[in-house]
């Protein structure tokens, strides 16, 4: 019988069918269930782990490969800049088990800080990259990328999107074929990549992309499919599926399974045999650009938009030129809801004691990022990962000691170990006096919960050593570390003071696990009593419990929303929020 | 014939629950089907917003606007704003919970008074307190599998299958409270 499935489970059961037996990976929004799906086939048959950070994750999924077994990474787009250096230089040297690359981008940034297209990695890396469009296809594809690999001795690259990794569709699913480890021998002129043996392998390289192009040609992934009428369209992954929503049978289709490297002689022969070919494809034009060099007349990005999702009612509209019915609408303007941090998270106790201190907070990205949004609005810079630390010190090292005394960074724990950790060692080394501040609430949150280094426990829940954020802290040279609760708002207002002022380099670490983890139990709720003098401070901490009737100035709580994590009784400056058990 | 549910909320209110119920109760049934979830930041206390498609051969996972047959709400202010993506004729099935937003919260907005009655002047619309009939089931935490009730009324497939889907989607600690608000929202 045919299952539901995520696509993400669908590209975790199409590499365990593939006998995949390593998987290795950060995690990332969109990508992240692949991993914690691998994770619930058996362990004798496949190693599954977060990796500290995706260049890390990479690295052993290319030794896996060398040393003879299929492994896999997948990570989300912006994943794959960090882990792009091991990935280029495993063009050169390919592999011996097969070895996939899976990456998932975010058109229209539902939880991303940026928009950028992977496929250029693709074109840019050298290597074969296909694309799924629904979840019978992402197992399908995962399954065949193994083969890939192998068959033409290269890292293969599966790009999926947030739409075709977070929708459910049907799936035949199979069983695992053991795949026996290859031979392992050693081999310099392969797996030594330094230039004498690497300019031999970049021949190679060249050779391979005209073979993968040959093999796009008959891709059964690369289909035409045709009807009448002279419109054609080309598309892949999740475009194609608005693109059939939208249009139906009403034009002819070129879907493209394999976008990378092209099946140039297809694509010529489809242009050729319409009278109007559109590119239909979300974020860049990457297969309307790669027509255009070929010399074919199709048209894109011009009619449609390098921004954001696409709709099918968009797809009619430009290519049948049919405006949608008109929709009812609110008669008023609606108040937005922007995701805000949950009630208990312990951030936001740290974030109330920086806003109030008027300091300069480095961003990071995580569930902390929402630090950034109103009533706490205290942070100042969001990059990438690791960059709250790193961009820090840029910062200090410009602006001089005064400013540097105004500037804290603000981590979490996971994303310390990502990419936080060098920048320490950067500002140790080179004599910044900056204070880092390490919000450890003993897990990888945004992404909905992942054990990491720093938990003490695996992917798949075992006891692990724990990395020692303090010792580790210590031995790159930090003197000043203080843990210190991040609910406890007057002690960590003191600390952060304290540390900040001192001329030497300091971390500070904001202990309290997140409010959703099982082992967390606030009980009762909190209630304002008649003794509110109506301040307003509760408001500045950016409750989702806490309400302010505008009319009336009255602050009251939702005993739906409040969990009774009890910040808010602390912070009040008249004791007027009291906790009442249920 | 196919079926579109779009099924919006607030993070943290059960939504994906109740569209993995919903889209393993119509995979019973034999159709084509495509769920669309929301995980990651978005999450977090925002807007979300699930779809559930159905029929002979589903393509996109996402609902346009105007083509949403039945918006099932878990909360006043994100069933207002799912308005546009109701098709002539469809029905908004909304809990009458109101959950504040942050420009709320801080009062630098205004939530929208009468919501129930602008929108059941604008369409077909059952309101229900779910969060009570949850509660009256036993946990507060039940309001998705009571509106999942209220919802499987306005859908052909039968009452036992709803349960027996219900086995299999729900965890077995929490299924008799399930099996209860599930109930309550089909008496409705």
């Amino acid at each position: 019988m045919k299952k539901l499935l995520l696509g993400n489970a669908a590209v975790a059961q199409g590499a365990y069918e593939a006998g995949v037996r390593l998987v290795s990976s950060y995690p990332g929004t969109p990508s992240t269930e692949i991993t914690e799906c691998m994770a619930t086939y058996p362990a004798e048959e496949v190693f599954v782990e977060w990796a500290p950070n995706e260049k890390v994750a990479a690295e052993a999924v290319i030794g896996a490969a060398i040393a003879g077994g299929r492994a896999m990474s997948c990570c989300k787009h912006v994943g794959l800049n960090v882990m792009a250096d091991p990935l280029f230089t495993d063009a050169y040297i390919g592999v011996g088990g097969g070895a996939v690359f899976c990456v998932a981008d975010d058109p229209g940034m539902h939880s991303s800080q940026n928009e950028q297209d992977s496929r250029h990695y693709a074109k840019a890396a050298k290597i074969p990259m296909l694309e799924p469009s629904d979840s019978a296809e992402c197992l399908a594809y995962t399954k065949a990328a193994f083969d890939l690999s192998e068959r033409f001795d290269t890292p293969v690259l599966l790009r999926l999107s947030t739409r075709v990794s977070h929708s459910q569709s049907l799936v035949e699913t199979g069983i695992r074929t053991e795949q026996p480890l290859k031979d392992y021998e050693k081999n310099v002129p392969k797996n030594v990549m330094m230039p004498a043996m690497a300019i031999g392998r970049h021949v190679f390289v060249e050779e391979r992309t005209g073979r993968l192009a040959a093999y796009a040609e008959d891709c059964a992934f690369n289909t035409v499919e045709r009807h009448a009428g002279g419109i054609g369209v080309i598309a892949s992954g999740i475009s194609y599926q608005y693109a059939k929503e939208a249009l139906g049978d009403r034009v002819s289709y070129c879907k493209l399974g394999m976008v990378w490297p092209l099946p140039e002689r297809l694509l010529r022969d489809f242009v050729a045999s319409c009278e109007t070919v559109y590119v239909i494809e979300e974020l860049d034009p990457f297969l309307e650009e790669a027509c255009l060099a070929m010399g074919l007349p199709v048209q894109g990005k011009r009619l449609f938009t390098p921004l954001g999702e696409y709709t099918p009612s968009m797809i009619r509209r430009v290519v049948l030129g049919e405006e949608p019915a008109p929709v009812r609408t609110p008669a008023e303007t609606l108040p937005a809801r922007p995701p805000v941090m949950c009630a208990g998270c312990p951030h936001r106790g740290t974030f109330y004691v920086l806003h109030k201190l008027g300091l300069v907070v480095s961003g990071d990205i995580g569930c902390y990022t929402l630090g950034a949004a109103a009533p706490l609005s205290a942070v100042d810079t969001t990059v990438c990962m690791g960059a709250s630390v790193s961009a820090a010190h840029g910062m200090a090292k410009v602006r001089g000691r005064e400013f540097a005394q105004k500037l804290v960074s603000v981590i979490g724990d996971s994303t310390f170990i990502h990419s936080g950790i060098t920048g320490l060692i950067d500002i140790v080394y080179n004599k910044g006096i900056n204070t880092v501040i390490i919000l450890d609430n003993s897990i990888t949150g945004m992404t909905g919960h992942q054990d990491n280094p720093t938990t003490g426990k695996t992917i798949r829940g075992e006891a692990t050593r724990q990395v020692d954020l303090i010792g580790l802290c210590r031995s790159v040279g930090i003197d000043r570390i203080e843990v210190v609760d991040p609910f406890d708002t007057k002690r960590l207002e003191q600390v952060v003071r304290q540390e900040t002022q001192c001329e030497e380099p300091s971390v500070i670490i904001a202990q309290r696990p997140c409010a959703l983890l099982k082992k967390v139990r606030y009980t009762g709720h909190c209630r304002v009593s008649d003794r509110c003098r109506k301040c307003k401070v509760c408001i500045k901490l950016g409750c989702p419990a806490i309400s302010l009737d505008a009319a009336t100035g009255a602050v009251s709580i939702d005993p739906t929303q409040c969990n009774g994590c009890g910040l808010c009784v602390g912070v009040c400056p008249f004791g007027a929020i009291e906790k009442e058990e249920d | 014939m196919q079926t579109n549910i779009m099924i919006v909320g607030v993070g943290g209110q059960g939504t994906l629950l109740a569209s993995r119920i919903l889209g393993n109760a119509v995979v019973r049934r034999g159709y084509d089907v495509k769920v669309s979830e929301v995980h990651g930041m978005s999450q977090r206390g925002g807007s979300v917003v699930t779809y559930v498609k159905y029929g002979d051969r589903i393509w996109s996972p996402v609902i346009d606007r105007g083509e949403a047959d039945i918006v099932l709400a878990f909360e006043l202010l994100e069933a207002y704003r799912a308005l546009p993506w109701l098709r002539a004729g469809g029905k908004i099935i909304v809990n009458t919970q109101q959950i504040n937003p942050m420009p709320v919260i801080t009062g630098a907005a205004e939530y929208p008074r009468d919501i129930v009655g602008k929108l059941s002047a604008q369409a077909d619309l059952t309101a229900v307190d779910a969060l009570e009939l949850a509660r009256r089931a036993g946990s507060e935490k039940a309001v998705n599998v009571v509106l999942i009730g209220v919802m499987a009324k306005n859908t052909a497939i039968p009452y036992d299958e709803w349960l027996e889907t219900l086995r299999d989607t729900v965890p077995a600690r929490f299924l008799d409270v399930n099996l209860r608000a599930f109930a309550l929202g089909y008496q409705l």
